[in-house]
């Protein structure tokens, strides 16, 4: 007869205790200082939910909110289908291609604030050298002051970083189409754009999927790029959500607001995470039945 | 509907062909007559689907021209040769319906709606699609797929040319003889001129007018069933066509008598003096014991219901195969093969001699 115990749960242990430590403990860390409040000396006391009614009411914040969405949809908006446009137009085999997949993963592969500090000095119009061109060609043009042009440096410089990704998914998404069904199309006498939607865009689909979703989620906790350029200014024009919370948090040390702040963050980045992902998958669906 | 005429054409997948065996399609001139239904016959990777890739525009070829009537297409675009073309494998779009995928080469020339609704209801009950038309293509089976394949291929009427690229492989074999029949009948009730690629003897002998039969890169013959079972210009396709293929013994020939292993074998007819093959179907070969025959082992019978195939081998181990017609009884110690003369054919280098040749 065989032993039966319960002894299997010990191998799950090591794993819990990692998780613990990497997730759990610093969740928790940040849960227990949203709900209390100190006047120093490490003495804490229970504050209730003062601290996320004192956020949901803020102006500051719902500014940042907004600021934030406009960021996301603007910066989706144009890198999905820039990046589809050009996995497109790559050469689809041969040294170009290799080429092409490299030169579009190098974007990718430089740090965030090498990124952020790379765009400061471009667009600075003492001594950059797209500020300068612009200021040489008449161009009244400075990310310091102007609101207008904070905003248009900071997109161009997130397209820049980011729609590599989008290309290299939407081309391996295109790579997998068999050459048949091109053949078939032209058999048909498919329009270019016929090809498009109706064979390239479904077989995307997915990788698509995956993109937007990546690239919502990025975008919507960006900190360093912005950061580095423009430090949040000018005013608060480019304050991002994460910027308003490290000014927050370190900043002003107001730990019970900003733990508060993390939380609810968290949760709407979880929750728009969800929404696009059951829409498209229920897109999906529809179409298979 | 045009006639398709191929003129000195050939085709390489490489870029500078040097050797005979660089390239795929060898020399051709051919024309297809318009309104007939051709079968393109070969093995695998014989450069039937090249041809066929070449005559739609999918392949430019490396030499020569193709024509459609008297228009050189050559250099025309796919779309622009109005063919129609159903490939080996389904290729639907997915998240089209069936009847969308259907209309779809339709709708791209812009037909009129009720045209279209027309149409698209008439291919689908040749299909017998019927009931599935407003189902998503996606998660059909693979030989429903293909049926809206072949039905994509037929539903323009206009077409210069249907063009089938082993279409019936994922279909299962009874559906295979349905839709097999209903091709047939596409062709007698509209005439296009259909080329159907297949390395099915009995596709292709039950479907077509002409077969062709190609092998390394050639068409070593263009006749109908009945010229390639008879009188088969290449040894390929004696052994393809046929089941089993012909018999082929290398002998000796010279004047009314070959020499196979020593062992006179009478001829039909004359010829010059040259080591080639005897080529003779199972169907000429009767089996006796004793006599003046070649000697033969025989080795096994099978019976294939109709008819009994007897296979036996020759003094050098070559096999010699006898088909028995029914209730005929294999003789007690049958040891003889005796060709009828009708049934003999002489090669040279693979290619048929005819008797009384020329150089005679």
């Amino acid at each position: 007869m065989k032993t039966r115990n319960e002894k299997a749960w010990f191998l799950v242990l090591p794993v819990l205790i990692l998780v613990a430590f990497s997730a759990v403990i610093p969740l928790m860390t940040v849960v227990n200082y949203s709900v209390q409040d100190t006047f120093g000396n490490n003495v804490f006391f229970w504050n209730g939910i003062a601290w996320f009614e004192e956020i949901l009411t803020s102006e500051r914040i719902h500014a940042a909110l907004g600021r934030q969405f406009l960021f996301s949809a603007i910066i989706l908006a144009i890198e999905i289908p820039l990046g589809v446009f050009i996995a497109l137009n790559m050469p689809k085999k041969g040294v170009w291609a290799s080429v092409c997949l490299v030169l579009m993963a190098l974007p990718l592969l430089i740090p965030w604030n090498v990124v952020g500090t790379i765009w400061q000095i471009f667009g600075r119009v003492d001594i950059g050298l797209l500020g300068r061109t612009l200021d040489t060609l008449g161009i009244d043009y400075n990310y310091t002051s102007n609101v207008i042009d904070a905003w248009v440096t900071v997109v161009v410089m997130d397209v820049w970083h980011w729609t590599s990704l989008v290309a290299l998914l939407a081309y391996a998404g295109l790579q997998s189409i068999p050459e048949a069904y091109y053949q078939a199309a032209k058999i048909d006498q498919a329009s270019r754009w016929a090809v498009f939607r109706y064979i390239e865009l479904p077989k995307m689909a997915g990788v698509l999927m995956i993109a937007i979703l990546l690239r919502f989620m990025d975008s919507f906790m960006i900190y360093t790029e912005p950061f580095v350029v423009t430090g949040g200014g000018p005013g608060n024009a480019t304050t991002f959500l994460s910027i308003d919370l490290v000014k927050m948090a370190l900043g002003q040390f107001d730990l019970g607001p900003a733990a508060a702040f993390s939380i609810m963050y968290f949760l709407v980045i979880l929750l728009i995470s969800w929404v696009f992902y059951t829409v498209m998958t229920n897109l999906d669906k529809r179409d298979g039945v | 509907m045009a006639r398709i005429t191929l003129d000195n054409l050939a085709h390489s997948y490489l870029d500078a062909p040097k050797r005979e065996d660089d390239w795929a399609l060898k020399q051709l001139d051919h024309v297809w007559e318009d309104g007939m239904a051709y079968a393109l016959l070969g093995a695998s990777g014989c450069g039937k689907s090249t041809l066929l890739n070449i005559i739609s525009g999918l392949l430019r070829p490396s030499r020569g021209r193709i024509l459609f009537g008297d228009r050189d297409v050559t250099e025309a675009e796919t779309a622009e040769r109005n063919i129609a073309q159903v490939f080996q494998f389904p290729v639907v779009y997915d998240t089209m319906s069936v009847r969308d995928n259907l209309a779809f080469p339709l709708k791209n020339r812009g037909n009129d709606p009720a045209y279209i609704a027309r149409r698209v209801d008439e291919i689908a009950r040749m299909i017998g699609m019927e009931a599935e038309l407003d189902r998503k293509a996606r998660g059909l089976t693979a030989d429903a797929k293909q049926k809206i394949s072949l039905g994509r291929g037929m539903v323009r009427e206009d077409v210069n040319a249907l063009l089938f690229d082993e279409p019936l492989t994922v279909i299962d074999p009874h559906m295979k003889w349905e839709l097999r029949t209903q091709l047939k009948e596409l062709h007698r009730t509209f005439g296009h001129t259909m080329i159907y690629v297949t390395h099915d003897q009995t596709e292709a002998l039950t479907f077509a007018d002409r077969v062709a039969v190609m092998h390394d890169g050639r068409v070593v013959q263009i006749g109908t069933p009945e010229e390639l079972f008879e009188a088969p210009e290449h040894t390929f396709v004696g052994y393809f066509i046929g089941s089993p293929g012909m018999n082929l013994l290398p002998a000796s020939v010279a004047g009314q008598e070959a020499r196979v292993d020593g062992h006179a074998v009478a001829l039909p007819g004359g010829y010059d003096a040259f080591d080639g093959e005897v080529g003779v179907r199972p169907e000429f070969v009767r089996l006796e014991a004793g006599g003046t025959g070649l000697p033969v082992r025989v080795t096994r019978v099978e019976d294939v219901g109709r008819h009994r195939i007897v296979r036996a081998e020759d003094g050098g181990g070559r096999p010699v195969n006898a088909i028995l017609p029914e209730g005929a009884p294999l003789p007690e110690g049958a040891d003889r093969a005796v060709f009828e003369p009708r049934g003999i054919h002489i090669y040279r280098d693979g290619w048929r001699v005819a008797p009384d040749g020329a150089a005679a």
